[in-house]
């Protein structure tokens, strides 16, 4: 075991934020603008961590707990996700695990913004739910079509034995799990085909207006987190294209890094090209990456005896 | 080569599922034109490396045919109308995107109930081609507006095309030709059937014919 085997939750835990930066900086470079610096989010993190909570008097514990199981569910799905091969953690069935880490992270998420009494909240949380109903299937049958793929149960093995001759044999069904993935990445990362994470204080926000009433520390983590989703969701995507390179060690974490970084390239370039659907459109968009997924299923049992 | 088949039909499906959900009638049209295009080109896929002057020539017809002259004559019907987009059809989009799961698993399973002889070369050719006929005739009973009836039967032929391909593989062309001039004449006389209801009704909502009845 050489160092590169440990470095998983690490990599992800520092250079998490760094992807909200690559998305911003490309999104700044379609409109032509400078751009913010491409550290801005760790700015942002560590002003907010110095500075005071406030919070208002009809919330309860539920609303100062939710930062923290947020922080520890994302990280808890972190130490599933394989990078260069090796994650910290792997058993038999831990998609499932991985997939209702990220649901604790959500439901804490939504009873938070519940707790605060707020109407506005309350329509967030509702449309967060809503959507990630939508959203779940087609990452766990998108998974489960991977994991038939490959004969294994667990994140790590089914990407570990993902191969170049799994593309000439079943290329059609992985590039539908990858896109499938790509419309949950972007759905529960609040991303712009379903929500635009710069709009505060409008009527069609889902990330945003959840975490209104947060201030400080407890912002900063909330803010933490959510970058840290961004890294888990996207190394899956990654996976898919990088492991089955078969590259080891620490040139296998460069590589994964690199994938990391084109596709914050390619999620700045989705926002800056795309509108935002309309509310009743993106329902159609998550159905749609589910049918994907099943077709995917599908071809996976017809391709592999 | 496997996977070039394999390539196409999954796209066929796919478009399937786009012409299910895009309300705006100029999309479903480019849509319906590329699932043409590619249906055209799944003989030369099939064929493998024994490429025909004929497969050749019978693919480039179709292609033609299913990818440009279907889909102009459409679009010029859809440009004398003032129709843009499908209002209100009988199905929501969200729904018809479950039904094309639904027809898809149906078609899977009815494939491997049949065992049906293949000649084409991969094993997804007959399922989809169901999938394509459901989808065709689901959205000719779905939908309101007359060019997106038009689009099913479209729609429908295709899958029926390629499950003639994937049964014989080697049509006759005469056959071939036949079929052809048979769909030619059906889109024309649509079109036509199209413009009437049109300049009758100020509208081409089939639904209101309905009402013709006695």
């Amino acid at each position: 075991m050489d160092l590169s085997s440990y470095m998983a939750v690490p990599l992800g835990l520092i250079m998490a934020p760094f992807l909200l930066g690559v998305i911003n900086r490309t999104k700044a470079l379609f409109a032509g603008r400078n751009g913010s610096p491409l550290l801005q989010a760790y700015f942002d993190i560590w002003k907010l961590l110095k500075k005071d909570a406030v919070y208002s008097r009809t919330t309860t514990w539920i609303f100062r707990l939710a930062p923290a199981v947020c922080l520890a569910s994302v990280v808890a799905a972190m130490m599933l996700v394989p990078v260069a091969g090796a994650a910290p953690l792997a058993f038999k069935g831990d998609l499932v695990f991985f997939a209702y880490c990220l649901g604790l992270m959500r439901f804490f998420t939504v009873a938070a913004a519940l707790d605060t009494g707020s109407s506005f909240e309350g329509m967030g949380a509702s449309r967060e739910v809503t959507f990630s109903m939508l959203a779940e299937p087609a990452l766990l049958i998108g998974l489960a079509a991977l994991s038939r793929l490959a004969g294994s149960f667990s994140l790590s093995g089914m990407f570990g034995s993902l191969s170049t001759s799994y593309w000439l044999s079943a290329g059609p069904a992985i590039a539908l799990v990858a896109f499938a993935i790509l419309a949950v990445f972007l759905a529960e990362n609040s991303r712009i085909p379903v929500d635009d994470p710069n709009t505060h204080l409008e009527l069609t926000m889902i990330h945003e207006v959840m975490i209104l009433d947060y201030s400080g520390p407890d912002l900063g983590i909330v803010l933490y987190a959510a970058a840290l989703k961004l890294w888990v969701l996207g190394a899956l995507i990654v996976n898919i294209f990088v492991a089955s390179a078969g590259v080891m060690g620490m040139a296998g974490v460069a590589v994964f890094l690199c994938g990391m970084i084109i596709l914050s390239i390619i999620v700045g370039i989705i926002e800056s090209v795309m509108a935002r659907l309309s509310l009743l459109k993106v329902p159609q968009l998550l159905v749609g990456a589910g049918a994907m997924a099943v077709l995917a299923i599908i071809l996976v049992m017809r391709f592999v005896k | 080569m496997n996977l070039m088949i394999d390539s196409i039909l999954v796209l066929l499906m796919l478009a399937g599922f786009l012409l299910l959900t895009s309300a705006r009638l100029t999309t479903c049209i480019k849509i319906a034109a590329l699932q043409g295009l590619m249906v055209g080109l799944l003989p030369v896929a099939a064929c493998g490396s024994v490429l025909t002057y004929r497969i050749g020539a019978i693919a480039m017809v179709i292609a033609c045919m299913k990818g440009l002259v279907f889909p102009y004559l459409l679009s010029r019907t859809l440009r004398e109308s003032n129709t843009i987009k499908e209002l209100k059809p009988y199905v929501g989009y969200t729904a018809s995107i479950f039904f094309g799961v639904l027809s898809l698993l149906a078609s899977f399973w009815l494939d491997s109930r049949l065992h049906l002889p293949v000649a084409a070369g991969s094993g997804l050719v007959i399922p989809v081609a169901f999938s394509m006929m459901m989808t065709g005739i689901f959205l000719i009973m779905a939908r309101r507006t007359a060019v997106n009836q038009v689009i099913g039967y479209l729609v429908m032929e295709n899958g029926i095309y390629s499950f003639g391909l994937a049964i014989v593989r080697d049509v006759p062309l005469l056959v071939e030709v036949g079929v052809l001039m048979d769909m030619f004449m059906a889109v024309f006389v649509m079109g036509i059937a199209i413009y009437r209801i049109n300049r009758e009704f100020d509208h081409m909502d089939s639904d209101q014919l309905n009402s013709l009845k006695g």
